[in-house]
């Protein structure tokens, strides 16, 4: 047999002797490298599990269904709007709203109603099977109303309705939401055109001199920069030179548009460069300008790739904290911003506020944050890949 | 086929017209150009007429691209590139302080040797630059304009019904005729040519020699070419370059059959090149 297989062996003119090995060394590469992607996957799945696990709780909130009374004296002192046994159980922020529930609908006045009722935040966390700190004589109302159904989870409406508040229950992502978007509205008002305007001048107008790599050199180095830098420069100049509002989104807006140019520049100049100097050509030898070539011809072309650029730089901005912190729009804001004037935070920022409360019932609400957030920015870099997708020219 | 009795009768009727002394469209006279260091051209002189084509031949590299692209101020557009010497045409000199190189361009057509239509419909493609330069309004006007132009150019027929469709849905030879009829919807005295044939199959190549020879009887047409048979099919006149000068210039017979220089004659016959 044996003999019959040297044989075979030495016939064949392919065999090669080192192959095996080479082979061998080839899979334990491979395996090496899926090992790597593994690990990589393991944590963004841990990271995401741990944040779903610990947020979603957060998009429910216990009520509890009882009698409320409307009239003259439970407006001045609402504590005695309901039942003393459920004083410790019933929320503040709630009891504290009743004046303006009977502005809302003045038929409510003197009458008595059953109603769902907001519980405070240990309530909540003994309804989720959290860590609780409730008085015995309480808990046993608790579970009572529990057993009769008259204690229940329901959709947190207040998460998406209410702004910051310093008792956990009646405490929202609101404000910073609409603080992100019009911090973010001022950014892509500013960086976007100064961006692309940038980008044209330099790939399309620009004789390749000292002065144009000077500007290379330091958009480049601008992209490098520690964004808190951004937010002492935004201090210096917006806040102390200009005088502008403090934590305001103008102020935040245009720190973070600073920090965004050079991702939209070096993002829009690759879009440009990418677009064939055929199509330039074409355009100047039928005896268009330059202004001409560039508007109708090279800048529809690369705008796909630009606004990706600039999607991608803008999600960028929006998860961005630490210039924000620095010009103060970290701030305790209960009420939305009306204006860009007026001070804000924003959701990266009300996450990091969060995240520093000392009440458990704020853990949950950090990691629902971040998981607004995050889908938020995922969105935001799908719609990037559609609108590429989309709009992209095959040649 | 069509191409065997069309050049013999195109060739016949020029040799009688070269006797009559054509009438000269552009004078080129002792033009130097220089790529930064490197002088690519060397005291070119040249008279190109009037009704004629004229094919530029010679090895890669040797300057007869960079020759015609001084023709329509396209070398402008590269930074390093300095022009010295004179171009006529109709006897102003295009490197004149007061000439705007955008103008030049528009009575100088240039056709290259990639199609590079607009990514646009047809209709755009032929109508965007008459529109800018306000030779028409949009409307019934445009309309005429773009139908003439894409009739010129032998495309009329197979694109009327998709004027909308994206120009470069053609194939390459019908790309090749759009931009032609894009050129000439300018309306220019003027068509350079960079090997625009070299990227078709054979019957693209012969629609467009067919053309060419249409089209030399309102316009000057000036080609580059690396194909040696095409000079013959379609030139009146031939230069051949060499390292940046020009070697010889004459009618395409005697560049051909009865070459000056030693030069010439190797590079026809096939020495090198």
């Amino acid at each position: 047999m044996k003999n019959i297989n040297n044989k075979t062996l030495s016939d064949n003119p392919f065999y090669d002797p080192s192959l095996s090995k080479r082979h061998s060394k080839a899979r334990r590469f491979k395996i090496f490298t899926i090992t790597c992607i593994v690990f990589a996957l393991s944590f963004l799945v841990f990271f995401l599990g741990d944040m779903i696990v610990k947020g979603l709780p957060a998009f429910q909130q216990s009520y509890m269904q009882i009698d409320v009374s409307y009239n003259d004296k439970t407006i001045a002192s609402t504590r005695k709007a309901i039942d003393k046994k459920y004083r410790r159980i019933v929320s503040r922020a709630w009891l504290r709203n009743i004046p303006n529930q009977v502005e809302e609908s003045p038929e409510l006045m003197n009458t008595t109603q059953s109603t769902w009722v907001l519980v405070n935040h240990q309530v909540d966390q003994y309804m989720k099977g959290h860590y609780f700190k409730i008085k015995s004589k309480e808990l046993k109302i608790i579970e009572d109303m529990h057993a009769q159904g008259k204690l229940q989870l329901q959709f947190n409406r207040i998460f998406f309705t209410q702004g910051d508040s310093k008792i956990p229950e009646n405490s929202g992502l609101k404000s910073a939401i609409i603080g992100s978007i019009l911090t973010l509205l001022v950014t892509m008002v500013v960086a976007f055109p100064m961006g692309v305007m940038t980008a044209v001048y330099l790939e399309e107008f620009a004789d390749d001199n000292r002065w144009t790599q000077f500007i290379e050199v330091n958009i480049n180095n601008l992209a490098a920069i520690p964004s808190i830098l951004f937010g002492l420069l935004g201090l210096a100049v917006f806040i102390n030179l200009f005088g502008l509002p403090r934590s305001s989104p103008l102020v935040g807006g245009l720190t973070l548009a600073l920090m965004t140019l050079p991702i939209i520049i070096v993002s829009s100049r690759a879009a440009l460069r990418s677009v064939p100097d055929s199509i330039r050509q074409a355009g100047y030898g039928l005896g268009l300008t330059k202004v001409q070539v560039v508007q109708d011809h090279v800048l529809p072309l690369a705008f796909p790739g630009i606004m990706t650029g600039s999607i991608i730089g803008l999600a960028h901005a929006m998860g961005e904290t630490a210039p924000l912190i620095i010009i103060g729009m970290i701030a305790f804001i209960p009420d939305s911003p009306g204006s860009i004037f007026e001070a804000a935070t924003v959701m990266p920022a009300q996450i990091f506020t969060w995240a520093g409360m000392p009440e458990r019932a704020y853990i949950e609400r950090t990691a629902a944050g971040i998981m607004v957030l995050l889908s938020v920015l995922i969105s935001l870099n799908a719609l990037a890949i559609i609108l590429r997708k989309k709009f992209e020219v095959k040649w | 086929m069509t191409t065997n009795p069309n050049d013999i009768s195109s060739n016949t009727i020029d040799d009688s017209s070269a006797q009559k002394i054509p009438e000269t469209k552009i004078t080129v006279r002792d033009l130097n150009l220089y790529y930064g260091d490197n002088h690519a051209l060397h005291n070119i002189d040249m008279d190109i007429y009037k009704n004629k084509i004229t094919a530029l031949i010679g090895p890669s590299g040797c300057g007869k691209s960079t020759f015609l692209r001084c023709l329509n101020r396209m070398n402008d557009l590269i930074n390093s590139v300095r022009v010295d010497g004179e171009v006529f045409i109709d006897n102003k000199n295009i490197y004149d302080k007061d000439v705007d190189e955008v103008s030049v361009r528009k009575r100088v057509g240039m056709v290259f040797q990639q199609p590079n239509p607009f990514p646009k419909s047809i209709y755009d493609n032929v109508s965007y630059a008459p529109l800018k330069h306000g030779f028409v309004k949009k409307g019934n006007s445009c309309n005429e304009l773009v139908e003439k132009s894409l009739i010129q150019a032998g495309l009329w027929e197979e694109v009327k019904d998709k004027l909308s469709q994206p120009g470069t849905s053609l194939s390459g030879g019908q790309q090749q005729r759009l931009c032609i009829a894009r050129t000439i919807a300018v309306q220019p005295d003027i068509i350079l040519m960079d090997e625009p044939t070299s990227a078709l199959d054979p019957i693209s190549t012969e629609k467009i020699e067919a053309l060419m020879l249409e089209l030399k009887e309102k316009y000057a047409i000036i080609t580059v070419t690396h194909n040696m048979q095409q000079a013959g099919r379609v030139a009146d006149y031939t230069a051949f370059f060499h390292m940046g000068d020009l070697i010889e210039y004459a009618d395409t017979e005697t560049i051909f059959i009865n070459p000056g220089k030693k030069k010439t004659e190797d590079y026809i016959t096939g020495r090198y090149g």
